[in-house]
């Protein structure tokens, strides 16, 4: 595929609807700006209702945006029509034709496009190869199981060489296993092929194991962008924290600095974490605290109470209070470790680098 | 929030597809052309006829006592109709659905309920006069009562409860297959009886259904013209007497006046069923059952219920077969045996019956196809795109259904006759067939539409988004995505809308020019003369010919049908 690669950009994109209860207007995305490189696999993560499938939609010329311009490469393509825009797309619904087989699904944009019938044939089987549906070409999709029919989508999207692969929940579908066994190989065909993708999703560790970058979407707001591990170790704000991953939260008063290190006041302890530049003694932060980073010991840390203790096979899952705060926490490999029982009084040990401050 | 970007850019990427753009404009077009301008005629004639402004008309027809006469009547028929064909088709349907049946008895029920759907609409006052009529079989020579009339109140009644509560019977018991059984199965278990389950949980539940199927068949009876035609006598309904203020009173303003007032009962009554009832019917049956219904084999309860279900379906059937029996009689109340062919063959040596059934299928043929095409395209636009003009298409092919054929047919005298307006543009139409393959069309395109819409709406939306995506044109969508899988859907209406036709009376007989001999109007005069013999001929032939077609569909369907193929997991 010597495809010159193309990139997307969003520029102040909003997309209004009508709520159809209240018959009031509201803004499914608001004013988005976004830059895709090309070649790159970027999430959109989100809630429902967060405007992520809107914004794909819109991308794909299903849906008109109400302000802003959208562009693939440098042209502006607000204007194009789906059937005129350089992207493809792989529905949440497999949304293959149940009248055709495999090989008619997969040639479909390709006789649309009046390739040469050999040229598709040839086509066709490579891709089908690359997706390994070798020897399916002439079931029909309803032969086929779920994670077959999703190849065969991906298939059908690629085989016309699209600039942009977009991707509408694609495994949302399919049972949990075959999910992640799909998602490796929808990370592997990406690659290979070396297409932008742009995937949409509410599942978190799909948009981890998938993305180059991930774009945290929030009632029709971008919330983030930035690489997995930015947005799981730095995230910007409350939701995204809690979004990916387990998130605690520690409220406390700056007390002073001492370097890049501030003292904070939580539940009446202090706590040492590292600052930035910009913290003020006197206001009130929060410490994002992952559920992996701490653990329990008999002292040495923040004293807590344990409120639940549960064993979960690979790790033992414990609530404890500190003080009115409610602390979840994950001890790995719990088989040689003590267990703290409901009840205990112990204490709450985690690394001050190993938090992030708000 | 400006929404005008996102809707300029829908409009600039609606323009993109010229196909598209046409198809919409044309149909537009014909909708407004011959639904929207004839009825506004109507209203247009009934209030400025005497070519001043204002209600005198309205006073003239409302003085006249035949015609307050006909309003009554018509209320009284539709109602008591409604209200006998619900309860017997609530009393079919309960019990297929309920009761363990036997082979034979299912056969029954199918038959019944496919029998109004091929066989002409008045077919039933024909053998209800033979058997019951003062000559007929049943009361003259089997029960030696020389003085029953079967004319009038009763006839209709009759006649018109036994055409329409198949109808009843298909909507209920689609109705009662969706209400999960694990309701009716938590009251027994509470302790609750049969007729106590009956009562309490199934009636409540089918209550806006039963509603809806009442509100169906009282729109149908009041705008049914046939049966009141042959079997009304001097009781007229609303629907003859506009017939006769045309062709007998010449008073083409006072017919459009009144043409008016039946517009507006079937319109209110269509429009509480629509928006009212059918949303409730909706809210307290959705989704479908969760399994399978535990049948009733209680002997107490089956052999009384099955015996008498079979008993009217046998009825039924009887007055099915009279027609064809009926044309072998030699001579009708005198003499019965040997059975002749002579009916038959007069139909065609002296009474033109090849013209009758050439023009008849002809027109029919052309007018099914296009019929079926169009109720596709509007189902198409209706449930996969979004354009300003899609409600208007929506709700005019919807109107259509409230509109009875004579108030249609009243319509396009009034609106083509003279010309558009009376100008005289397109007055060339009026009196050709081309005027009477319009009226087919458009008197079977809510029927399809309704089919076609609801075909559609399984299809995921995505399947055709993903053809779109692909490169293809709406254009190329329709030809081969959408059509391909609704093809059964497709060729059922295209074989309901040939039946609908060929079948049709009440607004063509208002149309039809003496250049066109039309079967079922041949039948209507046949009937009108008491010449029951090659009236019944002539029907036979055309039940021949609807329930050929059918058949011919099912067969096309089972071998060629995409869609059974697709559902096939």
């Amino acid at each position: 595929m010597e495809k010159v690669k193309k990139g997307v950009r969003l520029e102040h994109i909003s997309k209004i609807y009508q709520d159809p209860k209240t018959g009031k207007d509201f803004y499914a995305v608001k004013d988005t700006s976004l830059t895709i490189e090309p070649g790159s696999f970027v999430t959109l993560l989100g809630p429902s209702g967060c405007g992520k499938t809107t914004t794909l939609r819109m991308i794909a010329g299903f849906e008109s945006p109400d302000e802003g311009e959208i562009y693939l490469g440098d042209e502006p393509i607000n204007e194009l029509t789906p059937n005129k825009r350089d992207t493809a797309m792989v529905f949440q619904s497999y949304a293959l034709l149940p009248h055709y087989n495999v090989y008619d699904n997969v040639a479909y944009g390709l006789k649309l496009r009046k390739v040469p019938k050999e040229e598709i044939r040839e086509r066709v089987m490579r891709i089908l190869k690359l997706v390994e549906l070798e020897g399916m070409e002439a079931r029909m999709t309803n032969q086929l199981s779920g994670g077959q029919q999703q190849r065969v989508a991906l298939a059908r999207a690629l085989v016309i060489e699209p600039s942009v692969l977009l991707f509408d929940e694609p495994l949302s579908n399919l049972d949990a296993k075959l999910r992640v066994s799909m998602r490796t190989e929808i990370r592997r065909i990406q690659q290979e092929v070396g297409i932008t993708a742009i995937y949409v999703t509410h599942d978190q560790s799909e948009a981890m194991a998938l993305s180059d970058k991930i774009i945290i979407m929030n009632k029709g707001f971008v919330a983030q962008m930035g690489t997995p591990q930015e947005i799981y170790y730095h995230p910007v704000d409350e939701f995204v924290a809690d979004f990916i991953g387990e998130a605690n939260f520690l409220r406390g008063e700056m007390l002073g600095r001492s370097g890049d290190t501030v003292r904070l006041n939580v539940e009446g302890n202090e706590l040492l974490v590292p600052g930035r530049g910009d913290m003020e003694a006197g206001k009130e932060y929060t410490v994002v605290l992952r559920p992996e980073a701490a653990t329990l010991a008999d002292e040495g840390g923040l004293p807590c109470r344990v409120v639940l203790s549960c064993f979960m096979g690979s790790y033992q899952n414990y609530h404890v209070m500190v003080g009115d705060t409610l602390v979840k926490l994950e001890e790995h490999n719990p088989k040689n470790k003590h267990i703290y029982q409901v009840g205990d009084e112990c204490s709450l040990v985690f690394a001050a680098e190993s938090v992030h401050v708000l | 929030m400006a929404r005008s970007q996102g809707a300029a850019l829908d409009r600039k990427k609606l323009m993109a597809d010229p196909i598209m753009v046409t198809t919409i404009v044309v149909l537009i077009t014909f909708l407004t052309l011959f639904i929207l301008y004839p009825l506004a005629i109507l209203l247009v004639d009934s209030f400025v006829g005497d070519g001043s402004f204002g209600f005198s008309i309205f006073k003239r027809i409302f003085a006249m006592p035949s015609f307050t006469r006909a309003i009554t009547n018509t209320l009284k028929v539709g109602f008591v109709v409604g209200i006998f064909s619900t309860f017997i088709g609530l009393l079919f349907a309960y019990v297929e659905v309920y009761v363990r049946l036997n082979r034979f008895v299912g056969g029954l029920f199918k038959v019944v309920s496919m029998l109004p759907v091929v066989s002409p609409p008045f077919v039933l006052s024909l053998s209800m006069i033979m058997l019951f009529g003062k000559a007929g079989i049943i009361t003259r020579f089997l029960l030696h009562i020389y003085d029953n009339s079967v004319y009038g109140y009763w006839g209709i009644v009759i006649v018109q409860t036994l055409t329409f509560f198949p109808v009843c019977y298909m909507m209920l018991k689609g109705l009662l297959k969706n209400i999960d059984p694990s309701l009716e199965e938590a009251a027994r278990d509470m302790g609750a009886g049969r007729w106590k389950v009956f009562m309490d949980v199934t009636l409540p539940l089918m209550l806006p259904g039963l509603g809806n199927a009442f509100l169906v068949t009282f729109i149908e009876s009041i705008a049914d013209f046939a049966n009141p035609m042959i079997i009304g006598g001097s009781y007229d309904t609303l629907a003859t007497t506009i017939y006769l203020q045309i062709t007998g009173a010449y008073d083409k303003a006072g017919a459009a006046a009144m043409a008016v007032v039946l517009l507006c009962i079937t319109l209110f009554m269509f429009a509480v069923q629509k928006y009212y009832l059918e949303a409730k019917t909706a809210a307290t049956l959705t989704g479908k059952a969760s399994r399978a219904r535990m049948l009733i084999e209680d002997k107490s309860v089956k052999i009384p219920l099955t015996i008498l279900c079979s008993l009217g379906a046998l009825f039924v059937i009887m007055m099915y077969i009279c027609v064809p029996i009926g044309a072998c009689f030699p001579t009708w109340g005198y003499k019965f045996f040997p059975l002749t062919g002579k009916w038959f063959s007069q139909v065609f040596t002296r009474y033109h019956g090849f013209k009758a059934f050439k023009d008849s299928f002809v027109l029919s043929l052309i007018a099914a196809p296009v019929t079926a095409l169009l109720s596709m395209i509007i189902s198409y636009l209706v449930v996969k795109r979004k354009f300003r003009a899609k409600g208007f298409i929506e709700a005019v092919s919807m109107l259509a259904m409230a509109v009875p054929g004579t108030v249609l047919g009243v319509g396009y005298i009034r609106g083509f006759s003279g010309g558009l307006f009376h100008t005289g543009i397109l007055q060339g139409i009026y009196g050709t067939g081309l005027i009477l393959i319009i009226v087919f069309v458009v008197r079977s395109l809510p029927t399809g539409t309704r089919s076609g819409i609801s075909a559609l709406r399984q299809i995921d939306k995505s399947i055709e988004e993903s053809a779109y995506d692909m490169g293809a044109d709406s254009f190329k969508v329709f030809m081969t995505v959408t059509l391909p899988l609704i093809k059964d859907s497709f060729l059922s209406g295209l074989v309901t809308a040939f039946v609908r036709s060929i079948t049709a009376i009440s607004a063509i007989i208002l149309l039809v020019t003496p250049s066109y001999l039309l079967i079922t109007v041949q039948i209507n005069e046949f009937a009108e003369k008491g010449a029951f013999s090659l009236a019944c001929a002539f029907a036979t032939i055309l039940i021949i010919i609807t329930y050929g077609a059918v058949l011919l569909m099912n067969l096309f369907i089972k071998y060629f049908g995409t869609s059974r193929k697709i559902k096939e997991e």
